[in-house]
């Protein structure tokens, strides 16, 4: 049982960082962005390819962040640039990347086993990989959570905020709000993929069907996060993201302990996605009031 | 100060559908100037303010703000010289953000954004001070999110946005429109302070007539895309409601007392 609760919390540190990046684009943005199901997968496989092929494991990390920038890029332009719908831009890279990790890959998976990770230094001191896995999770979330609190309080982490928020008053600012959009875009993205290489590797291959319906498991992180540990500061709620990510697995780990097939995963995932975002529409049906409140 | 020359502004053009909202509108306007527009519902007044902040490019014409022809700069670079409140009280403020952070992200109108610390500690008494001034108490609770104010609240600070870096041309389109005649009367007198302090040059767009009269030293009147009338000096002081509709009456042959919001 135990085990069951330390695998759930490693694997949801890693996954806190994908919600983080869903986080600034579905709350931050307002937009709903696809192109995480493909930099997720990129991430794993740039990593993956990166290791095997003998480069340093925190170098090919680095490299799996730069590529889902990348990715992140080419959805903002589509999206500013060629004015395709924000949601179309998301898809179209994503379906694009899924070429593109199988190119990097070379195959449809790649294992890692025996291989040097990123975790591997933390073992070499007698760690097991579950606690290497949350020594490293927590100090890079840590880290992030920082940076972050601190990027959104500069002057364009501001203008990125009022770019989701208002975009009419932001342009009325002189804020140029493509620019704005890209960047959190790329950020996004960006951190997206960088997870997804820190998953590769603690669970040993990447995989390019892994992005498959990780959206929604990053939505179901950030509304659980927010319903049971939001906060109004902007610190408290990012890390509602990471308490909201680690609960989300500890739920799911809990769920397939108790005999839920896995197949049944995503089902799960979804239904309670979908209740959780109709909450606001169910509790004004229940609401006896209900015929008096326009909204 | 703000030269709006021979500007041509259709929707749609080349299609059934097309729209003309503006024809061959020329309109200069000096330093300190202070013009109220009216005129009926689809005469144009918005598309004006419209194509000179940049929200639509012109067909035709130009405009230039101090002498610079801004005809082609996209919306956010234009904002440098302009101030702007909207119809919609959200349109101009940020809901899920603080009013100091609003303030914050004003006073950089135009200026380059950084990594710098979004607000600082000085900027914060500057604020407090100008919102002192509004005297609706929003000075000491500068930290909650602006989604918590009324319409008038929200568009008082959204005026002291569009002023607090003064700006070239000051742009209002029926700022005062959605709130209640008590409040609209509050939010009014509370532009005509700010133009005055900071002797701006100011396009503001009522459907009041006696707004229309009572502030500002320029009226214009707007019809089908063309101004029908341009009154300043003594001629404006002089004008009545009664002057106006007759004056109304003869451009579009309509009855325009039948509105009766522009009586409100
Ligand atoms: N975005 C738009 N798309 C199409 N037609 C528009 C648009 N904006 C304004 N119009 C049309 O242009 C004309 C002038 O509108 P507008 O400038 O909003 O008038 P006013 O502000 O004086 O009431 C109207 O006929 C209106 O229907
Ligand atoms: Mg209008």
């Amino acid at each position: 049982m135990l085990d069951i609760i330390t695998g759930a919390i490693s694997l949801g540190l890693l996954w806190a960082v994908m919600t983080i990046g869903v986080f600034i684009t579905y709350r931050i943005l307002n937009i709903a962005d696809l192109t995480v199901e493909g930099s997720i997968a990129m991430g794993a496989a740039i990593a993956a390819q990166g290791i095997t092929m003998g480069l340093n494991p925190f170098l090919a990390t680095a490299l799996a962040l730069a590529g889902g920038m990348a990715a992140g890029l080419i959805t903002g332009l589509l999206h500013t640039q060629l004015k395709i719908p924000a949601l179309l831009s998301g898809i179209l890279t994503m379906i694009a990347l899924w070429s593109v990790n199988l190119r990097i890959m070379g195959k449809a998976n790649i294992s890692l086993l025996r291989m040097n990770t990123v975790y591997t230094f933390l073992e070499s001191f007698g760690m097991d990989k579950t606690y290497a896995i949350i020594v490293l999770g927590l100090l890079l979330v840590l880290a992030l959570v920082s940076l972050l609190y601190w990027f959104f309080g500069t002057e364009i982490g501001s203008a990125i905020r009022v770019t989701g928020n208002n975009p009419h008053m932001a342009r009325a600012l002189g804020i140029n709000t493509n620019t704005t959009l890209i960047l959190g875009l790329i950020i996004s993205n960006g951190l997206v993929a960088f997870s997804g290489a820190l998953i590769a590797q603690s669970q040993s291959y990447a995989d390019v069907q892994m992005g498959t319906g990780s959206i929604v498991i990053g939505l179901a992180s950030v509304i659980i996060g927010e319903v049971l540990f939001g906060r109004q500061h902007f610190f408290g709620r990012l890390t509602a993201l990471v308490l909201g990510a680690v609960t989300y697995r500890i739920i799911i780990a809990l769920v397939l302990k108790l005999g839920m097939p896995a197949n049944d995963l995503k089902l799960f995932t979804a239904i309670t996605v979908a209740i959780a975002l109709s909450l606001p529409v169910i509790k004004q049906y229940l609401n006896p009031h209900r015929f008096r409140e326009v909204e | 100060m703000l030269l709006v020359k021979d500007v041509c502004k259709s929707f749609f053009p080349g299609t059934i559908n097309e729209k003309i909202a503006l024809k061959d509108v020329t309109v200069e306007m000096q330093e300190g100037e202070f013009v109220t527009l009216i005129g009926g519902n689809g005469a144009g007044k918005s598309t004006l303010l419209n194509c000179v902040a940049g929200v639509y490019g012109v067909n035709r014409g130009s405009v230039y703000v101090d002498d610079i022809d801004v005809t082609r700069l996209p919306e956010h670079k234009r904002a440098a010289v302009l101030g702007r409140v909207f119809q919609d009280p959200m349109m101009g403020t940020a809901a899920n953000m603080g009013i100091e952070e609003n303030l914050a992200l004003a006073y950089r109108r135009g200026e380059k954004r950084g990594l710098r610390w979004g607000i600082t500690r000085k900027e914060r008494e500057l604020y407090r001070r100008h919102l002192e001034r509004l005297e609706l108490g929003l000075e000491d609770r500068m930290d909650i999110k602006v989604g918590l104010l009324s319409g008038g609240q929200r568009q008082a600070l959204t005026l002291l946005m569009a002023t607090l870096k003064k700006p070239k041309v000051l742009l209002l389109d029926e700022h005062t429109a959605a709130l209640d005649p008590k409040t609209a009367q509050r939010v009014l007198e509370i532009t005509q302070q700010l133009v005055e302090e900071n002797n701006l040059t100011t396009m503001m767009v009522t459907h009041n007539m006696r707004d229309a009269i009572k502030y500002g030293n320029r009226l214009i009147m707007m019809h089908e895309g063309q101004i029908v009338l341009d009154i300043n000096g003594e001629e404006k002081k002089k004008l009545t409601v009664e002057d106006l509709l007759r004056r109304f009456g003869q451009v579009s042959g309509e009855e325009f007392a039948n509105d009766r919001a522009l009586l409100s």
